[in-house]
């Protein structure tokens, strides 16, 4: 979230794409076990698996991804998920990268990355029939969002605390989508997977760009 | 975790190459392509198209065949198929009369079925099955999932189809036969998903899960063990409740076993469930017993209960020649 006012932002090195695609990788595969751990106490127990075989076809590519630039790799990556975890979160996570590349080259500030944000969050709504407050995805995206829209200067690190703080919240909520929502009262108390994902990869996104962009 | 299996992440593909190999006179498997398609092709009728989660088995794949699917595509073990698959199975089938989904109502599968059709040009429409009447439809959940009542909805539109139905009256009868068809299910286990290597849940020697889905997940409650006779007569009452049943009126019962339920318990089920239904005052004259929508090595059963008619009934009873369902032919 650095300062650049007028111009869209420089693309970023190939080394660094390297760094957030391996890093985005590394930490949902690190995770899988426990995304599979907190989906069988709400879901069908397989999170961590689909998200795992979404990030290996993504890691397969990463020679070819890395010298594209960024808006073409977000498009990309979203395929990928999509074409690869099938279940809920390939639609979900795949819409939102998609989402993301439409307008990215436009990204300038905080200003412009909140709108282009604000559309990805709107287009995962839209995909799922959802909104804030379901216990989802959305309940990490969306404040988020609001975060950037609120245009208070952002650190990375702010960023990455607001995810996980997010996340967290979504223990005491009671699930109304996705097959967390058929244990009714049953959801409450339990960390959302989805959210959780969602939560690693903005925080192994923050982490990359804190080192690299300072 | 025992397992007939090479390894984990080969079991879908590997499974549905066994299939297409031991019933190659009606099936064909895309080799790479994650579907079953039948091997020929009504033209000009519409074709039927379905698909979900592995693990399930027979359904989908074992469904597709002379009256009833004509693809099926499959994704991994309870994970719904992507978008690129379906539409492939979509085209590898269309003949020019348009194609009709069949989705259970699962996040999963109405987002990834919603984008294939978004990606598709010609005529096609999606029937939901939202068969499950176990989770209160109080606006605060996804509404209720598809379970055992997809074969029956699979198995009458695809006899409609062969008939030659067109797109908008598969449509109306479809959106009929969800609207009379309703299950409910009970788990004296949960199941192992291959790649997890354990359960998904535990249950103790005198416990049960009543209103279980398809996946081995946790129901709406868990109360202690009971004997069949009072098993069936609280399914048999909550699958009643949600029906608009007349007096005097026919039902088609399926009893379907989750995976590891043998059959001679499956078989005394449909006794009980007899009972509990006649003394509603339905008149059973159709019936389906053995595992056809399992969730893999779950115990336990559902129940399922279709009011029928004349038309309904005739469509039921028209041949069908699937891997796992054939009769008339």
């Amino acid at each position: 979230m650095s300062q650049h006012s007028d111009a869209s932002f420089p693309d970023l090195s190939a080394a660094i794409k390297r760094r957030l695609i391996e890093h985005v990788c590394e930490t949902i595969e690190e995770h899988a076990e426990e995304l599979t751990r907190l989906d069988k106490a709400v879901g069908d127990g397989d999170h961590g698996i689909n998200m795992s075989r979404g990030v290996r076809a993504i890691s397969a590519e990463t020679e070819q991804l890395v010298q594209l630039e960024t808006p073409r790799i977000l498009q990309r990556v979203g395929m990928i998920l999509v074409m690869n975890i099938g279940g809920a979160a390939g639609p979900i996570f795949g819409t939102f990268f998609m989402t993301l590349a439409k307008d990215f080259r436009t990204a300038r500030d905080q200003a412009s990355l909140a709108q282009i944000f604000e559309a990805g969050v709107e287009s995962v709504c839209a995909r799922g029939k959802s909104r804030p407050g379901q216990k989802t995805v959305i309940d990490v995206l969306a404040p988020l969002s609001g975060l950037l829209l609120s245009g208070k200067p952002l650190s990375l690190a702010a960023f990455s605390e607001a995810a996980s703080a997010a996340a967290e919240a979504t223990i005491p909520l009671q699930a109304q989508r996705g097959r967390a929502s058929f244990l009714g009262a049953r959801s409450i108390g339990h960390l959302d997977p989805g959210a959780r994902s969602a939560e690693l990869m903005i925080k192994a996104v923050c982490s990359v760009l804190a080192k690299e962009c300072k | 975790m025992k397992k007939l299996i090479n390894r984990p992440e080969d079991i879908v593909a590997e499974s549905l190459e066994g299939l297409a190999i031991s019933h190659s006179d009606i099936l064909v498997v895309q080799p790479g392509a994650r579907f079953v398609r039948r091997r020929t092709l009504g033209r000009g009728k519409v074709a039927l198209v379905s698909g979900g989660g592995s693990g399930h088995d027979p359904l989908h794949a074992g469904f597709v065949g002379k009256g009833m699917l004509d693809a099926a595509c499959m994704g991994e073990i309870f994970t719904s198929p992507t978008p690129d698959q379906i539409v492939a199975a979509i085209n590898a089938v269309e003949t020019g009369a348009g194609t009709l989904l069949v989705v259970k109502n699962y996040d999963g599968d109405v987002m990834n079925f919603d984008m294939a059709a978004e990606m598709c040009d010609h005529a096609l429409r999606s029937i939901l099955v939202t068969d499950d009447v176990s989770i209160p439809i109080d606006g605060r959940s996804t509404g209720a999932r598809g379970v055992a009542g997809t074969l029956i909805v699979e198995k009458i539109l695809g006899a409609a189809a062969e008939m030659g139905w067109p797109l908008d009256r598969l449509m109306i009868l479809g959106e009929r036969l969800v609207a009379q068809t309703k299950s409910m299910g009970v788990a004296l286990t949960s199941c192992t998903v291959p790649a997890n290597r354990t359960p998904t849940f535990e249950l103790n020697d005198d416990e049960m899960e009543l209103g279980v889905g398809i996946h081995g997940e946790r129901g709406q409650t868990r109360v202690k063990l009971d004997n069949a006779d009072a098993i069936a007569r609280h399914l048999v009452s909550k699958v009643l409740q949600c029906l608009p049943v007349s007096e005097s009126g026919d039902a088609l019962i399926l009893i379907n076993g989750f995976g590891a339920t043998p059959l001679i318990e499956l078989n005394l089920m449909a006794r009980s469930v007899d009972q509990a239904v006649r003394h509603a005052g339905l008149r059973p004259v159709r019936y389906l017993v053995g595992n056809y929508v399992t969730a893999l090595d779950m115990a336990g059963c559902s129940v399922t209960i279709t009011l029928l008619d004349a038309e309904i009934e005739a469509l039921w009873d028209a041949p069908v020649h699937t891997s796992a369902l054939r009769w008339g032919c």
